[in-house]
């Protein structure tokens, strides 16, 4: 795990990947790469196409245009590896107990963990003879993950998956979440709106906005190249001296101004400068649609030519 | 050994893991021999990126605090707990009298926090520069 896991194989090569609904486009010309053993976050608004995205990436939804591959096969192909896919949903049989439903995925999945699917369900000390239709939700997000986890999978895709969890309970199966995935080398993507909940958990970021791509990379990568400048404001706008950097988002507020930039070079001026912590990184992002995309090189989709098949032309 | 990770004071976990580790080796909690938690332990208990944590033992091991056993984890290669630098220590001893003339002079904590970081920095910031200089010097 040295540095293989830096430059080393993709989980996931999308290129210009398109999903265009009745109602227009969720998602347009999307490109990027995700290299294996990565745990990632998926950023973005309501309505991103987060949720269409990792549809895609399961084998759910066929892409309008473009491509993706999983470990360099198509999504859903044998080459492609074992992916397990959380919907926000979180589909289990009412009817079934939870013994009934572990057993159900040591039925349908060769490989299957029935230790680590039963750990995770003693955790949370859901008893297995309940019925799945009688759990709280955030028991039943625990059996699900049960599932997903002991599915073995070399690709984890998880849409929202602690929205419906107290705090402990979120804190204790990220904790699982993450050791499980330490142990098996498992690649994780997960969408969350809980920004809180990325620090620390992710070390590689892709944020989605009106349906492309705004910035993906790895996070401390990410948060190197860029600072957050506060100053005094210059006339009703920020210092003449600070505009050869790339801006991201500025704000003022009385006579201070705050910017997020991507300096070239180091900026030195009268004001003060920090390294933005990750929820401001995201945050200046997600409010600033406009803003320069910035997809740095482990996250850049590699040579069309490896992929495997050409992409659809668009139109 | 556990770590606590605070996820709102702005410093990078890893460092805080680098951070702590050191604390622990000059504190005694950590001993040449012993054995750090796996990446897996820490994410489990602490909730932390498994790289964020391998990360962390890479700059100890660069620093040649520790250093890992394939296939039995990390661990730790040398202490850093020196005895001048112990609460029963003469220097100690020094400091605790200073704060205290410091209080009857009306300092507020704030106050002696900023004096003390400011001695600080005018003996390491230009003491590492000497050392660079002489390192640099004797290299030729």
């Amino acid at each position: 795990m040295s540095n293989g896991m830096y430059a080393g194989d993709s989980a996931l090569e999308a290129h210009g990947l398109g999903m265009r609904y009745r109602r227009g486009w969720a998602l347009k010309d999307c490109s990027f790469r995700l290299p294996a053993g990565r745990i990632c976050g998926l950023v973005g608004p309501n309505g991103a196409g987060k949720t269409t995205l990792l549809s895609i990436m399961a084998h759910v939804l066929e892409p309008t245009e473009g491509t993706l591959s999983v470990f360099g096969a198509a999504p859903g192909s044998v080459d492609s590896g074992r992916t397990s896919f959380l919907t926000q949903e979180k589909p289990l049989f009412r009817g079934f107990s939870v013994a009934e439903t572990l057993r159900l995925g040591q039925e349908l999945n060769p490989g299957w963990d029935q230790r680590t699917a039963e750990d995770i369900v003693r955790a949370g000390d859901v008893p297995f003879d309940a019925k799945i239709g009688t759990l709280s939700g955030g028991q039943r997000t625990r059996v699900a993950l049960a599932l997903a986890l002991g599915k073995r999978p070399d690709l984890l895709l998880l849409d929202e998956p602690m929205s419906d969890l107290d705090p402990v309970a979120r804190k204790e199966l990220t904790g699982t979440l993450l050791a499980e995935a330490a142990e098996h080398g498992t690649t994780v993507l997960m969408s969350t709106h809980v920004l809180a909940e990325l620090e620390n958990v992710c070390d590689y970021l892709v944020v989605l906005s009106g349906g492309g791509v705004r910035l993906a990379g790895d996070v401390d990568e990410l948060l190197s190249v860029h600072t957050m400048v506060t100053g005094a404001k210059e006339g009703e706008d920020l210092p003449a001296s600070l505009a050869h950097h790339p801006l991201v988002e500025s704000r003022i507020s009385g006579r201070q101004f705050t910017a997020l930039i991507r300096p070239d070079s180091p900026a030195t001026g009268p004001w003060e400068t920090d390294k933005p912590s990750m929820e401001e990184l995201l945050l200046a992002y997600l409010r600033s649609p406009d803003a320069l995309p910035l997809i740095t090189p482990t996250a850049q989709a590699q040579d069309q030519d490896q992929a495997y098949n050409t992409r659809t032309v668009a139109a | 050994m556990e770590f606590r990770i605070d996820r709102r004071n702005g410093v990078p976990a890893f460092q805080q893991i680098v951070q702590q580790t050191k604390q622990a080796l000059r504190l005694g909690v950590l001993v040449p021999g012993d054995r750090l938690p796996t990446a897996k332990d820490v994410a489990e208990v602490s909730a932390v990126n498994p790289n964020t944590t391998l990360k962390a033992y890479r700059e100890l091991e660069r620093e040649g605090l520790v250093e890992p056993r394939p296939g039995k984890g990390t661990f730790v290669r040398r202490t850093l707990a020196r005895p001048s630098a112990s609460t029963d220590s003469p220097l100690y001893g020094e400091l605790v009298a200073w704060v205290s003339r410091a209080a009857e002079a009306g300092l507020e904590q704030e106050d002696v926090a900023a004096l003390v970081a400011s001695a600080m920095e005018k003996q390491y910031a230009a003491g590492t520069e000497t050392a660079a200089t002489t390192t640099r010097s004797t290299g030729e």
